[in-house]
C-alpha cells in the first residue's frame, strides 16, 4: 500500500493564515486520525490531498504518493453527509464511480455493487431510492460507495459524526474491518473515534495551526473496545491536548 | 372532493355571472349570460372547432420547439464558458425586448400562416425554459461534484449523471411557466395577422359584435390552456419522480 506525504501544505481564508508550512504524511496500510477543534483547517487539509478545492479559500502543497506513481485515480473520498444521488437506486449509488468513469452499468459492476450491499445487509434495500432509508442505512450505502472505488487510498471526512451513537458504533466497526490495511486518512472531532479505530493519531490546533502526534494509541487489536480503562484514559489525556490547543489559538 | 371542488368553483362563478346580467340587465352583446354563451359554444362548434385546432397546433409545436431550443441553450451555457461570456448577457437584455413589439414583424416575415404564431410561442416561452434548466444545472450541491471529482469523472459524465438529473425539478418548472404563457405567444400572434385560430375567431367576432361567439371562443381558449397546463405538470413531476414535495399542509 502505497502512503502519502503532504508538503509545505498551506491554507488561507481572505488574507487570515489558517495553517503554512505544515507537513504531514501517512504511513501506507495504516489509518491516521486527524484530531482538532472546528475551524482548524482538517476538512481543508484533506480536500488538498483529495484534490479538491479549497472551499472559498486558497490552498497550496505538494501531496505524493510515497510509491511515486500519480495519485489520481487511487483515492476514495467519504463526507460527513452521505452525498446520495436521491434520483438513483441504492445499487447505482453504490456503483457511482463506474458510471463516472464512462463504464456503464454493466454487470460486472453490478456483481460487486451486490456484493458489498450484502456485507452492509442492504442487499434487500438495492432497488429502493436513498429517499426511503434511513440517515444510518443511508451512510453504509455511501460507505459501500466509497469500499467500490477500491482505492489504496480512503480519505474520510467525519463520516460518522453524523450518526446516532449506536449505529456510528457499527459503522466504525464495519469501516474499520473492511478497510484495513488500506492508507486511511480520518479527519474526526471525536477523539474516541480516532482511539477505536486509528493506528496513529495527529492533532491539528492553534492559529497559525500546528500538526503534533498524540503518542500512540494503547495497544488493542483495532477497532479497539472503548470500555478498556486504559482507552479511557487516553481519551481524557486527548481530551486535554484538544483542549489546551484551543485555548492556545483563543489567547494568541 | 378533489375532483368535486374545482368543477363547484366553476358552478359558482357561472351563477354569479348569471346573477350580475340578470340584476344589472346589461345587453347581449356587451356581456351574454352563460346559457347564450352555451348555446353558441353548441350551435357554432362546426366553426370553432377547426380555429381550435389551428391554436392548439401553433401552442405545441411552439411549446415543443421552445423546449428543445431552451433546453440546448442552458446545457450548451452549462458546459461552455465562452458562452455564458458572450451569449448570457446578449439573452438577458434581449428580455427587455417585449415580445408583442416583434409580432408584426414576425408577421411581416414569416406569414400569415403557422410559422409566425409557432414563432411568436417560441420566443415567449425559450426564457423561462432555458433561465429556470440553466438555473437548475447550476446550482447542483458541491458535495456532489466533489465525490465526482475525486471519481474521475468527466465534465460529461458528470452533467449527464449528475447535474441534468439534479436540474429536472427547476426544469420541470421553466416548463410550467412556458405552459401557462406559450398560449398568450400564439394567440397575440393570431390578433396581430392571421386568417385562423382563436384568436382571429375573436377579433372577428368582435369586429361584428358577436360578443357570445367571442365568450365561446376564450371559454375554449381557456379549456386548451387548462389542460396543457395539466398535462405539462404531470410532465414535470414524472421529471422530478424522486423529489418529495413538501408543501405547507
Amino acid at each position: 500500500m502505497p502512503g502519502v506525504s503532504i508538503h509545505g501544505a498551506a491554507l488561507a481564508y481572505a488574507g487570515r493564515t489558517v495553517f503554512d508550512d505544515l507537513d504531514l504524511s501517512l504511513p501506507g496500510g495504516e489509518w491516521t486520525a486527524l484530531l482538532g477543534p472546528s475551524g482548524v483547517g482538517k476538512s481543508s487539509l484533506l480536500r488538498l490531498i483529495a484534490g479538491l478545492p479549497a472551499a472559498g479559500g486558497t490552498a497550496a502543497g505538494s501531496v505524493r504518493a510515497t510509491d511515486g506513481a500519480s495519485l489520481a485515480g487511487r483515492i476514495a473520498y467519504m463526507a460527513q453527509r452521505d452525498l446520495l444521488l436521491p434520483w438513483l437506486s441504492v445499487l447505482d449509488n453504490v456503483r457511482l464511480g463506474a458510471r463516472m468513469r464512462g463504464k456503464g452499468r454493466d454487470a460486472d459492476s453490478r456483481r460487486v455493487a451486490m456484493h458489498l450491499l450484502d456485507t452492509m445487509g442492504l442487499a434487500d434495500r438495492a432497488t429502493d431510492r436513498p429517499g426511503s432509508l434511513s440517515g444510518g442505512m443511508r451512510q453504509r450505502v455511501a460507505l459501500a460507495r466509497t469500499l467500490f472505488e477500491d482505492a489504496p487510498i480512503v480519505l474520510m471526512d467525519e463520516p460518522f459524526s453524523a450518526l446516532d451513537a449506536v449505529t456510528r458504533f457499527q459503522l466504525q466497526e464495519m469501516a474499520a474491518s473492511l478497510l484495513s490495511g488500506r492508507t486511511v486518512l480520518l479527519v474526526t472531532h471525536d477523539p474516541m473515534e480516532a482511539l477505536r479505530l486509528a493506528g496513529r493519531i495527529m492533532i491539528l490546533s492553534g492559529s497559525p495551526a500546528r500538526l503534533r502526534s498524540a503518542g500512540d494509541p494503547p495497544a488493542l487489536s483495532i477497532p479497539r473496545d472503548p470500555f478498556q480503562p486504559e482507552m479511557a484514559e487516553r481519551a481524557a489525556l486527548l481530551f486535554q491536548q484538544l483542549g489546551s490547543g484551543s485555548l492556545e489559538g483563543a489567547a494568541s | 372532493m378533489k375532483v368535486l371542488r374545482p368543477i363547484l368553483t366553476f358552478l359558482g362563478l357561472v351563477v354569479l355571472w348569471k346573477v350580475l346580467v340578470s340584476l344589472t340587465g346589461v345587453p347581449d352583446f356587451i356581456l351574454p349570460g352563460p346559457e347564450r354563451v352555451a348555446t353558441v359554444l353548441i350551435d357554432r362548434a362546426g366553426v370553432i372547432l377547426p380555429h381550435a385546432v389551428t391554436t392548439g397546433m401553433e401552442i405545441v409545436i411552439g411549446m415543443a420547439v421552445g423546449t428543445v431550443f431552451g433546453g440546448t441553450s442552458a446545457l450548451v451555457l452549462t458546459v461552455s464558458a465562452p458562452a455564458r461570456r458572450w451569449v448570457l448577457p446578449v439573452l438577458v437584455v434581449s428580455q427587455a425586448l417585449p415580445v408583442f413589439a416583434l409580432a408584426p414583424l414576425l408577421v411581416l416575415w414569416l406569414g400569415y400562416g403557422l410559422v409566425s404564431k409557432v414563432a411568436m410561442a417560441v420566443l415567449i416561452i425559450y426564457f423561462p425554459v432555458t433561465a429556470a434548466f440553466y438555473d437548475g444545472l447550476r446550482r447542483v450541491d458541491p458535495g456532489w461534484l466533489d465525490l465526482a471529482r475525486v471519481m474521475g469523472g468527466s465534465t460529461r459524465s458528470v452533467l449527464r449523471v449528475i447535474r441534468v438529473p439534479a436540474a429536472m425539478p427547476a426544469f420541470g418548472s421553466g416548463l410550467r411557466v412556458a405552459a401557462a404563457v406559450a398560449p398568450i405567444g400564439a394567440v397575440v400572434g393570431e390578433w396581430v395577422g392571421s386568417a385562423g385560430g382563436l384568436g382571429y375567431l375573436m377579433l372577428h367576432a368582435n369586429g361584428r359584435m358577436q360578443t357570445d361567439l367571442m365568450f365561446a371562443s376564450l371559454f375554449v381558449l381557456a379549456l386548451m390552456a387548462l389542460t396543457l397546463y395539466a398535462l405539462v405538470d404531470l410532465i414535470a413531476r414524472r421529471l422530478a419522480y424522486w423529489q418529495p414535495e413538501n408543501g405547507f399542509a
